[in-house]
């Protein structure tokens, strides 16, 4: 694998190679997340997208700095309308703990919430308002907490975790395609809050220019240290080069392409981090007594129960364990791309995708979750270079401009949707276990 | 020969040991045999490979003197034999009626006939024809599901424990049901856990015993059977 | 008069949208249902296989137009239905031959094929975006109103107009024939009974003689003639784009389900559930109270319960609830 990506450096070039292989880390990730859920305990989650955006989320509100102006324009409002809904939810809480379950009791609450959420809208409002009118070009929002982005990974996992713990409460007891649907659904709704409220995320507006844990590259390339560096690196290159000026010209060029590379590399270093420590977290865990305790409520869920082994808490601890996880992707993700934008978030490339990495790698091996999460990663960028080959060597015969030629080379993007659906359905049908199946040694 | 036997049928499920072995049952018509043994002996499996729901080793499965061994489960049907199983023996989401002409299908002629004759049988179900079986109470729906193995006019019935999970009284009524059955001509077997009043009603039993069969004989001797007595009638 | 005013602008913005829209989702939610009960997953191909049928009409209806052909005031898509619907049925019996029937025979469990639906959804994505692209399409001739509003106000003389596109009168007959027929054919016919015999118990169908093959080939059959003609009218109503459909397949999951899956009727007025509370709840009511209530009373703000940016979070919403309360559907279905 990681062959095919130095083979990518060699000919396309190492920029797009970097960009890959981070990906191909981050994908990992997530695939982990959902590996976890779906190979440990048999827990369908489609709500993938929905927990990259929360750890996306996290990011832009962990790493902008706070906008002082919309807090004091409609921050009380805000904290306001924040301390009601916990009030909803204590509310309900009471009346779930006095009350005895009745039609009446079913009421109370409905008129709790209703009423709440009518007194809420009154009291946000005019905050909403007045916050997205602060400058709306450029804030608009509250902004953040203006911290190292790189916390934004720890928050990101809170965040996708906390929502977690919500969904897991409410869907867990649902049987296994009922849950995929329902998680489906919720993550878009997720999205559809991320994009439409305004005064928190900025919505479809975007947040660009978020901090970055590594040196730009502009910065980078002013720095004597980083010059001198890449000069050492083609010393043999620029040695052929007489002329000075020419050669000081080079110098440039490899310095900007250098910065861009070394910017990358600081990326990979991080990811590589986090993708090592999960790794090995999950390894010891699938090894022990915990892990075999819910591979056995996986294969046997009443058995498992008649053991005394509590199987709702068992899920719902390893349903926010996966999403966590999943959310620390997210973060990982705008980190790298240094924007948000909540409009990007579209199940097909952040639910199904890396449930085809999961399938793919083989569900229920950590390794297999890394291997899967790279081959489709790779696959789903360079399909469209590999779809080109072919269509232009099918079509060798015809004219350039045939009309069929034409239009299947502009089609090449889209070839990247069979090929994944054809893998899929390859793996499922000749190897259901996964290119690396679950393997548990005994000890 | 009997209407419809069963030889020396030896075999089990899939690749798994034998659960028969050399075990023969053999039914005439107008006749009410039934299976009995201890739990395991495989009173349910001897039945279903007579349908042709497994596959055997080895034995024969004849009717009227033509040998079905080799005949699907659908085609067995053709042949005239009906199977009404344990659970799951109704369509739960369909009314009385379209129960009953399920149970028609594969007949290609009127059978409005044939569903009289069944409302005739079980008056219950003529009053309840357009309400859906779900909502039925238990013995209400035995009577579905008999009447449904009935619409092919089968010329044998097989009954996969037919009062499990009812009430005594509704026992007696279904027995009552079951004999009147048999007076047309039907070659009935079933296969029984409340076993003395099955041999009550039964012209002739079979004990089997880990999927042997270990006694047999009529109704009332196997009822006097001091063997059978103390090791399956709670003496 | 006032109260008139107001009864015509529910009927504008409210009623009549929510009704198409929610035929629209109701013959979608049939098909889930559909192969829900009978071949017992959940297809999340559901919004691709609709596309797909759908892109087979263009092409046909564009094939019609340039021949010349026409049905008058009526769009030509309707003439290019049948000819996608015998298409459409070929790939799906392809699909299955080639992909499903290997798992059903194998007795695998409902998840494994919803995810071999998932490698059906991104192949029919991708087919469709390769053969007619992923850009908006309108393929809709013929005569666009059937009232538009300001005849509609000369002739009431009512200051609200009320305009019914010709598309919306088409979607409602349409679906009106196509679900009384569907449902003449479950409850009257022998072999429409023999599938709900098979949805009903599959292993006491076998042993009543009911032929799997048969049931499997007549659903897939029904299947093409739903995902067809109801990917056409949404086309016809909105316009075609293969992501929209793909999207469509969440309001029309969340019908199937509020109505109780594997209950066709079910699915049915589950789509008019999601439609009109979607509609409803992202309405606008400024105007009506405007016309209903005496002047001292009107309102300033919008009266909006939601933006319209949640239209899909309430249908979704919607499923939670019920999720939560009513797990067989509203209209009880299978239990899951």
């Amino acid at each position: 694998m990681m062959g095919l990506i130095i083979l990518v450096g060699i000919f396309q070039s190492w920029n797009i190679a970097l960009s890959i292989f981070n990906l191909c880390l981050i994908s990992a990730v997530m695939t982990m997340g959902a590996n976890i859920q779906w190979g440990y305990a048999g827990l369908i989650n489609f709500g993938i997208m929905g927990f990259t955006a929360l750890g996306g989320l996290a990011a832009v509100l962990i790493s902008v700095n706070p906008v002082q102006e919309a807090w004091s324009a409609g921050g009380t409002n805000i904290l306001l309308s924040l301390l009601l809904i916990i009030g909803i939810v204590l509310a309900v809480r009471l009346v779930l703990k006095k009350y005895q379950k009745s039609k009446i009791r079913g009421y109370i609450i409905a008129a709790i919430i209703i009423s709440g959420i009518i007194i809420i809208r009154f009291v946000s409002e005019p905050g909403i308002e007045a916050i997205e009118e602060v400058n709306p070009a450029k804030t608009g929002f509250l902004g953040g907490l203006g911290l190292p982005i790189i916390f934004s990974w720890i928050a990101g996992a809170f965040f996708a975790g906390g929502l977690a713990f919500v969904i897991g409460k409410v869907a867990l007891g649902l049987r296994a395609d009922y849950l995929a649907i329902a998680t489906l659904l919720i993550s878009e709704i997720v999205i559809a809050i991320i994009k439409h409220e305004d005064w928190l995320t900025r919505g479809v507006k975007n947040v660009i220019g978020l901090k970055r844990p590594a040196p730009y590259e502009v910065n980078l390339q002013q720095t004597d240290w980083f010059i001198n560096l890449v000069e050492k690196f083609n010393s043999g290159k620029l040695a052929l080069i007489s002329d000075i000026t020419e050669r000081q010209a080079a110098l440039n060029q490899f310095v900007i392409e250098g910065s861009s590379i070394f910017v990358k590399l600081c990326y990979s270093g991080l990811f590589l981090v986090v993708v090592i420590i999960l790794l090995i977290l999950t390894q010891k865990a699938l090894y022990s007594p915990w892990g075999r305790m819910m591979r056995a409520i996986r294969d046997n869920e009443e058995a498992a129960n008649a053991m005394g082994k509590n199987v709702v808490k068992q899920h719902l601890l390893i349903f926010v364990l996966g999403s966590a996880i999943v959310g620390i992707a997210g973060a990982m993700l705008v980190t790298q791309d240094g924007l948000f934008t909540p409009g990007s978030y579209r199940p097909l490339r952040y639910t199904f995708l890396i449930w085809v990495m999961v399938i793919v790698g083989g569900s229920g091996n950590n390794f297999g979750a890394i291997l899967g999460g790279f081959v489709v990663w790779f696959l789903w960028i360079e399909a469209a270079p590999i779809g080109l080959y072919l269509v232009n060597l099918t079509t060798a015969g015809l004219e350039d401009t045939h009309f069929l030629k034409v239009h299947l080379i502009e089609s090449v993007p889209y070839f990247r949707f069979l090929m994944m659906g054809i893998g899929l359905l390859l793996i499922m049908r000749y190897r259901p276990k996964g290119i690396l199946p679950e393997k548990i040694e005994i000890k | 020969m009997a209407f419809f036997e069963a030889n020396n049928m030896t075999g089990g499920y899939g690749k798994g040991p034998d659960i028969l072995n050399s075990c023969s049952v053999n039914v005439n018509r107008g006749e009410i045999v039934s299976i009995l043994g201890p739990n395991g002996a495989g009173k349910s499996t001897a039945m279903k490979a007579m349908l042709g729901l497994l596959n055997l080793k080895s034995g024969s499965v004849i009717i009227d003197r033509k040998d079905i061994s080799k005949l699907s489960p659908q085609d067995r049907v053709k042949e005239g034999i009906s199977f009404v199983p344990q659970t799951k023996n109704v369509f739960a989401g369909m009314t009385v009626e379209e129960n009953l002409e399920m149970g028609a299908f594969l007949l290609n002629q009127d059978y409005t006939n044939v569903i009289d004759e069944i409302y005739n049988l079980f008056p219950i179900l003529n009053e309840k024809r357009k309400q859906f079986v779900g909502e039925l109470s238990g013995g209400q729906r035995q009577q579905v599901a008999l009447g449904r193995a009935l619409m092919i006019k089968p010329s044998v019935l097989m009954l996969d424990e037919p009062t499990a999970g009812v009430s005594p009284i509704v026992m007696d009524e279904l027995f009552d049901h079951i004999i009147k059955v048999k007076k047309t001509n039907v070659a009935i077997l079933m296969v029984e856990q409340n076993a003395k009043q099955a041999l009550n009603i039964s012209d002739r039993g079979y004990v089997l015993v880990t999927g042997e069969n270990r006694y047999s004989g009529t109704g009332k001797e196997l009822l006097n059977d001091p063997g059978v007595r103390s090791s399956f009638l709670g003496g | 008069m006032d109260f008139l005013n107001a009864l015509i602008l529910l009927l504008n913005y409210i009623f009549v949208p929510a009704l198409a829209y929610g035929s629209q989702l109701a013959i979608g939610a049939i098909f889930v249902t559909l192969i829900y009960g009978i071949l017992r997953f959940a297809n999340f191909a559901t919004g691709d296989m609709m596309s797909f049928g759908t892109m087979v009409a263009i092409l046909f209806t564009w094939y019609f137009q340039s021949l010349g052909l026409s049905l008058g005031f009526l769009p030509t898509a309707l003439l290019a239905i049948p000819f996608a619907i015998l298409f459409m049925g070929s790939y799906m019996l392809m699909i299955d031959k080639f992909v499903f029937k290997y798992y059903r025979l194998n007795k695998s469990p409902p998840v494994q094929l919803a995810m071999v639906s998932i490698g059906v959804m991104f192949v029919t994505q991708a087919v469709v975006r390769i053969i007619i692209g992923p850009s908006d399409r309108r393929f809709f001739d013929g005569e666009k109103f059937l009232i538009r509003a300001s005849e509609f106000k000369n002739i009431t003389g009512l200051n609200e107009g009320l305009a019914i596109k010709s598309t919306q009168v088409i979607t409602i007959v349409v679906t009106i024939i196509l679900v009384s027929t569907l449902f003449w054919f479950l409850n009257k016919t022998k072999t429409g009974k023999s599938m709900r015999a098979y949805s009903d118990n599959e292993d006491l169908a076998l042993l009543s003689g009911i032929d799997p093959k048969k049931i499997v080939m007549i659903t897939w059959m029904i299947a093409a003639i739903l995902a067809t003609i109801g990917g056409v009218l949404y086309g016809l109503d909105k316009s075609f784009k293969p992501f929209t459909y793909f999207n469509n397949m969440l309001p029309i999951f969340a019908a199937a389900i509020v109505g109780g899956i594997g209950n066709p009727f079910g699915a049915f007025l589950g789509g008019y559930v999601i439609a009109f509370s979607e509609i409803l709840l992202t309405y606008a009511y400024k105007k009506f109270f405007m016309y209903v209530l005496p002047e001292s009373m009107e309102p300033d703000s919008l009266i909006q319960l939601l933006s319209t940016d949640y239209k899909f979070a309430v249908s979704f919403s919607i499923l939670v609830i019920v999720l939560l309360y009513r797990p067989s559907g509203i209209f009880k279905g299978k239990i899951l």
